[in-house]
């Protein structure tokens, strides 16, 4: 009998354990997918919010263009800049009615007029931000001054606080995995214990008779890390066209499929590692 | 060839399973060792294959002493020495020809020779045509050919076989004993425990008296084989196997520590 017969018998006697080691396995690696993918984009998105005019100044009516030139003089003379925008009441007329092209009501309301220019500021560090809205504040022809760190302070703890979380639940969930497989693996093992002991009279080696219990183990682990990683990505296919919407522009989807295969990659790698180790610790120990 | 020296075995819980044996066992004997249930006899097969280690004393099987082998190479001295169960210890959920392949298997072996091996040892053993039956299927005698053939498959140079017509009746037992017979007749050393001694008061053969441990008569007559028209190379499947030096070195040496 080749040793892939005797570890595709050893699953089909006992179709529940081997069963229930998949389902745990799936479980740990949906999770960790999952987990993994909102990281990456809540990462991306940080960057992105970071990459944007994250301080914008709201000038009065009636400030002239030499004036919002010389703004731009000291803001630049004053802190590194990665760019700089300008919005005439005009632009932010076209961009009001791009954003509500659906309400006809609320463009006919306004107009030009009523619209603040304004000055967008991207720093090359968030750190300058504050100085930069320091001189923004200090100029008399600046009406107001939204400052974006708050936002981007905020988005930063969620996302310390996302991946803590995702490393904590996927590490709980890898070492259930890896009980489970010695668990299944073990009672398996056990059950075979008379078989075994004919094996080694006979001159088996240990890796003769610890293999095909190994390779299951693996195959437990790899199969489920595909599984879990596979209904991941369904579902995030499934949700993209929501997400996109939700998103509002913020360019993160759809994934590209080299972040997905990189994923499944490190995913089989750890799947096999699971099940390696978690094989060869029960062969090990209820070999005994 | 098998070599006991004042050996003493003793369990964890006091029982003294051997006491100070000792004996020598030349190539090509046919030796029977005998005695009631308890006797020490299954202690000293056991022994024989290091499924139990003496407390004192050693053993020495084709060159090797035991207790110099270690855990690692354990699996090379057995492929050396082909050993028969009282209780068969075949593999239930396999057929017969997956139960003979099973020490060639371990060994590594080319399909083609273990396939052909087989083909021989049935027809040695007078299975031909069950191959494909599961243990299940067969009476306690034809199981215990299926032994008989697993232990032989290895082309071992001592087979050991512990109460072999233990769990059959009289005349299923003596067919087997004629083919342990048989073996012995083509070269192979045979060690044979049994406290069945009226199917061997028949027989001529050195006698081993077991009794609470302890060997207590050696008959001493050392009966060599009758020479064959066969030369020993022609035994079935060595042909193969000194076809494939490599296979036989490996399953020849066994290193000690």
């Amino acid at each position: 009998m080749t040793p892939k017969n005797t570890v595709l018998k050893h699953i089909r006697r006992s179709p529940y354990q081997s069963i229930s080691a998949i389902f745990m396995t799936v479980t740990t690696f949906l999770i960790v997918s999952i987990f993994s993918l909102v990281v990456l984009g809540a990462g991306r998105m940080l960057s992105y919010f970071e990459s944007r005019p994250q301080v914008t100044a709201f000038f009065k009516d009636d400030t002239t263009s030499m004036q919002v030139d010389s703004l731009k003089s000291v803001i630049s003379a004053s802190t590194p800049v990665e760019s700089m925008r300008y919005l005439s009441k005009e632009d932010a007329l076209a961009i009001y009615r791009e954003q509500n092209t659906d309400n006809p009501l609320l463009l006919e309301m306004v107009t030009a007029d009523i619209l603040p220019a304004s000055l967008e500021v991207s720093a090359k560090n968030v750190t300058d931000l504050e100085a930069i809205a320091g001189v923004m504040q200090a100029n008399l022809s600046v009406e107001e001054v939204v400052f974006q760190k708050d936002v981007i302070d905020t988005l930063k703890k969620w996302v310390s606080g996302i991946r803590l979380t995702g490393i904590v639940l996927s590490s709980l969930l890898i070492f259930a995995s890896l009980t489970t497989i010695i668990v299944i693996l073990g009672l398996k093992f056990t059950a075979r214990k008379t078989e075994i002991k004919t094996l080694s009279l006979l001159g088996a080696t240990s890796w003769y008779i610890r293999g095909p219990f190994v390779s299951e183990g693996i195959i437990y682990g790899v199969l489920g890390s595909f599984l879990g990683w596979g209904l991941a990505y369904l579902a995030l296919l499934y949700l993209t066209p929501n997400l996109v919407e939700f998103l509002q522009g913020i360019p993160l989807l759809p994934v590209p499929l080299w972040i997905m295969f990189a994923l499944l990659g490190a995913e089989l790698l750890l799947g096999l590692m699971i099940g390696g180790l978690a094989s060869l610790i029960a062969t090990r120990r209820y070999g005994r | 060839m098998i070599v006991f020296d004042q050996v003493t075995i003793r369990f964890g819980n006091g029982t003294q399973a051997l006491s100070d044996v000792s004996f020598a066992i030349g190539e090509g004997e046919f030796v029977v060792v005998e005695g009631a249930s308890g006797a020490g006899k299954t202690s000293l097969m056991r022994s024989l294959i290091k499924d139990i280690t003496p407390t004192h004393g050693k053993i020495v099987v084709d060159g090797d002493d035991l207790s110099k082998i270690s855990a690692k190479n354990l699996p090379l001295l057995r492929r050396k020495v082909g050993v028969v169960f009282q209780d068969f210890k075949l593999l239930f959920d396999r057929t017969v020809a997956e139960n003979i392949d099973l020490a060639l298997d371990i060994m590594g072996l080319d399909k083609n020779l273990i396939t052909k091996r087989r083909t021989e040892l049935l027809t040695l053993t007078g299975l031909s045509g069950k191959e494909d039956h599961f243990p299940i299927q067969l009476s306690g005698g034809e199981l215990q050919r299926v032994g008989v053939a697993r232990a032989l498959s290895t082309q071992p140079k001592v087979l050991f076989a512990d109460e072999p017509t233990g769990n059959l009746d009289a005349k299923t037992g003596l067919s087997i004993i004629r083919l342990l017979q048989d073996i012995h007749e083509q070269g192979t050393t045979v060690v044979m425990a049994t406290h069945d001694l009226e199917l061997i008061k028949d027989l001529k053969l050195r006698r081993l008296r077991m009794d609470k441990g302890k060997l207590v008569h050696d008959s001493g007559v050392h009966h060599h084989p009758p020479k064959t028209d066969q030369p020993k190379a022609d035994k079935p499947g060595e042909d193969q196997l000194k076809a494939d030096p490599a296979q036989r070195d490996k399953s020849d040496k066994v290193e000690s520590t």
